[in-house]
């Protein structure tokens, strides 16, 4: 490269020196158009070749001046004293930088800026100027991304062997990026007795698996994209969930290239046994067998992708019995317990080492607890994806257009949750589709799209993960909402209640707001049997309308269902573990209200009013409170209630037990747990004792 | 044999960087001072391809490329502009005429070499 830097140095002293005479002529003769085009060409070597070999300032300052001659070329300028004078300046401009990459003399940037700006003042008007970067050109490298499969139809204009284009060193070109199908069509070949060997009657489609990105596919029709018709289109994700991956049959991928119409495949598909649908839409003139043969080269492909992907995850994972992974659980969970015991234990004694073994056992116990979770956590798109086939059959039952969009389907949650949580899932999204998104017409009258969309999200919030499923349907009318509940009893017509309070009626049993009852949703399963099954996941559901807009309804889930964070309390002799992620705040329980034995149990919170529950009534503990009792202030679904306690403990880790099958009816406690010390505590089922 | 390349510039330094690279990978090369000189040696000899710069002085490149695509032994060979214009206006002046392809300057000799491989058999 050095050898080839001072070649163009030579060069362009060169023409530096010639540059001077023809500048010098040129005020002599301002009209020689032969002369304008030697000065512009000089300029623009030195420009073009000065990027080549890295000589970027020189071609930055040198692109001014050839500016500006290309518009005395055109007759814009006109060649004046002033001219000649200032493009001598930037040609002895030019020597200096010249001069200066040889280490010679002194570089005078202000002069060289200076006279840019002169120049710019004598251009007529001056548009945005594309400076000059090196390594800017068309065929930048790109890095590799991604393995992707792109669908491809080449047809080259019929005139392309005029232009010297070769159009199988293109096909060359992709094959060589990746797995790479060709298929030829050519149905459109003229007979032989027609045929201009000198046209081009061929064209192609092209199944590509590649690593290289779109725009590296794009550069490969680069000099032909304009005459040509091309199209590049990304058919098949490689990082998508396996469950996921689908392979489309071959009616759909032909109507998806346009190669038939929708109702050709039907009308196809009607016919279908015993032939196959390819021979069909042949015979019937419909498409040509090189189109049908080019989707089975792509329907192939794909199907030999998902192939690929499900054995690569095959490799990768173990199965096991879902039963065994519960029982690893369970033990971690009395790992849990023991470890407690043990840590308690060692502050007691306060021996240096058995305090340290036992950090390191609580270390290695909450490490082996987060990972035996993992083990049960599942992404919930699966799950997602599941509801796309129930919303197309159910949408194209009622005649309503709607489309499924879903997000972060990535989120994990706990294998038993997910499956608890399908019911209440189908039931919300059949209601949507029934009472929510209206009928096409009735949406176009709206001002809305003709299609309606439900959206599911799934996003990690703490130590749940929330839920959200929303239409762009009509929404909720709060006043029929009310009506209808006043008519079946539920509310009276003197209940006060906010818009919110009106929404959540729907939760209510026996409520159901369709007219008549439909195939799709109202079975005589309410909402209220989707709110049940959310709280015995101890999560919460909440919901949002706005009339004519849309619903949308979130649930609250717990990550997982074996171990909570709960706050320790004590009422009596006995230990209750209270939700820690309701808990808002803690507060004393004043004198007055202590004392007072009334039915209302209201307590002012900074000026809010808070009603309270006592746990020593209502779990009929018969000791003496003492003299200060404590309020913790819970938040469930959407209300603020305090739980007088005698004492509050702190945080704790809560492995929850079950009660067993002979407190199952026992209502207002969800569950146990073993302290360090082995005593037990009671898990206080917040929600039922907030609904009662 | 190799494939003969034929490469019109009126700059020396980008003569001699397309022919050393050209050379490099294998090509036989012709060079051409400007578009009159380009002209006579294609008609002369037999080339394969044709690279040239498009602002050349006796005959520019666009006026080379259209004299030679009219020969009937270079109907159908690749030929492509050198240009510095990143503007579409010139590249579709020189498809007009009958190049090929295009390259814009500055560019690398790997990035020659990619295209002459995208056009030359």
């Amino acid at each position: 490269m050095d050898t080839q830097k001072n070649v163009f140095k030579e060069e362009a002293y060169e023409l530096l020196a010639e540059l001077e005479t023809s500048l010098l002529e040129l005020e002599e003769s301002p009209d020689d158009m032969e002369l304008i085009g030697r000065v512009f060409r000089a300029m623009h070597t030195i420009k073009g070749s000065g990027a080549m070999f890295g000589f970027d300032d020189i071609a930055n300052f040198t692109h001014n001046v050839e500016t500006v001659f290309d518009k005395v070329r055109e007759g814009a300028i006109v060649v004046t004293k002033e001219l000649i004078d200032l493009t001598l300046s930037a040609r002895d401009h030019i020597r200096d930088l010249l001069d200066g990459s040889n280490g010679e003399g002194q570089i005078d940037r202000e002069k060289g800026e200076a006279l840019i700006a002169e120049l710019k003042k004598l251009m007529p008007d001056t548009e945005p100027d594309e400076e000059i970067l090196p390594g800017k050109a068309a065929h930048e490298p790109e890095p590799d991304s991604p393995e992707v499969t792109f669908r491809i139809r080449f047809k080259p204009s019929r005139d392309i062997f005029a232009n010297g284009t070769n159009p199988l060193l293109l096909l060359d070109e992709l094959r060589e990026m990746g797995e790479c199908a060709v298929t030829a069509y050519t149905s459109q070949l003229p007979p032989l007795e027609t045929l201009n060997p000198e046209e081009c009657h061929i064209f192609w489609d092209i199944v590509l698996t590649t690593r290289k990105t779109l725009n590296a596919v794009k550069d490969v029709f680069i000099f032909v994209e304009d005459d040509s018709q091309i199209s590049i289109k990304e058919i098949f994700d490689h990082e998508a969930n396996v469950e996921d991956m689908t392979v489309d049959k071959l009616g759909e991928i032909l109507v998806s290239r346009g190669d038939i119409s929708k109702e050709d495949l039907h009308r196809a598909l009607d016919k279908q046994a015993p032939s196959k649908i390819g021979q069909i839409l042949v015979k019937e003139n419909k498409t040509s067998l090189s189109a049908v043969k080019s989707a089975l080269v792509e329907q192939e492909r794909i199907q030999k992708k998902v192939t690929q992907k499900k054995e690569q995850i095959s490799e990768k994972s173990v199965r096991v019995p879902a039963e065994k992974l519960d029982h690893l659980i369970d033990l971690v969970g009395e790992l849990v317990t023991v470890q407690a015991r043990l840590s308690q234990k060692a502050s007691i004694q306060g021996e240096a080492d058995l305090v340290s073994i036992a950090e390191e056992v609580e270390m290695l116990t909450s490490g082996l607890r987060d990972n035996a979770m993992s083990i049960r956590m599942l992404q919930i798109g699966t799950t997602f994806s599941n509801f796309k086939r129930l919303v197309r059959d159910l949408s194209d039952d009622l005649g309503k257009k709607i489309e499924l969009t879903t997000s972060g389907g990535e989120t994990e949650l706990d294998k038993t949750v997910i499956e608890r949580l399908k019911d209440p899932l189908v039931h919300i999204i059949r209601n949507s589709i029934d009472h929510g998104i209206e009928m096409p017409e009735a949406r176009k009258e709206a001002g809305k799209p003709e299609t309606g969309t439900i959206h599911l999200s799934a996003r990690h919030s703490g130590a749940y993960v929330l839920i959200r499923i929303s239409d762009d349907g009509k929404g909720l009318d709060p006043v029929a909402l009310r009506n209808k509940a006043e008519k079946k009893g539920i509310i009276s017509s003197e209940t006060e209640l906010t818009e919110k309070e009106i929404l959540n009626i729907i939760f209510a049993p026996g409520f159901s707001t369709a007219e008549t009852v439909t195939d799709v949703s109202g079975r005589g399963v309410g909402m209220d049997v989707v709110k049940k099954s959310i709280d015995e996941l101890r999560g919460s559901i909440e919901i949002e309308s706005q009339k004519s807009k849309g619903t949308s309804i979130t649930l609250k889930l717990p990550l997982t269902l074996a171990i909570i964070d709960g706050l320790l309390v004590t009422v009596g002799e006995g230990y209750f573990v209270l939700p820690l992620a309701s808990v808002e705040e803690c507060v004393e329980l004043p004198k007055e209200e202590a004392s007072h034995d009334r039915k209302r149990q209201i307590l002012n919170v900074r000026g809010e009013i808070v009603p309270y529950v006592k746990l020593r009534d209502e779990y009929d503990i018969r000791t003496d409170a003492p003299a200060l009792e404590q309020v913790v202030i819970m938040e469930a679904n959407g209300k603020r209630t305090g739980f007088v306690v005698d004492n509050v403990i702190g945080g704790h880790q809560t492995v929850i037990k079950n009660l067993g099958s002979a407190f199952r009816d026992v209502g207002d406690i969800s569950g146990a747990t073993i302290l360090g010390d082995g005593t037990v505590a009671l898990i206080v089922d917040v929600n039922k004792i907030i609904a009662a | 044999m190799g494939k003969l390349i034929l490469t019109a510039d009126d700059s020396a330094s980008m003569r001699q960087m397309v022919s050393f690279t050209l050379k490099g990978a294998g090509y036989d090369v012709l060079e051409a001072v400007d578009g009159k000189d380009g002209l006579e040696k294609a008609k002369a000899k037999d080339v394969d391809m044709v690279i040239t710069d498009l602002n050349m002085p006796h005959m520019d490149g666009i006026q080379m490329i259209r004299e030679i695509r009219a020969l009937p032994k270079y109907k159908f060979i690749p030929i492509i502009l050198l240009t510095t214009e990143s503007q579409d206006e010139k590249k579709m002046q020189g498809k007009a005429a009958g190049a090929t392809g295009w390259i814009v300057k500055p560019f690398k000799p790997e990035q020659l070499l990619a295209v002459i491989k995208k056009v030359l058999k």
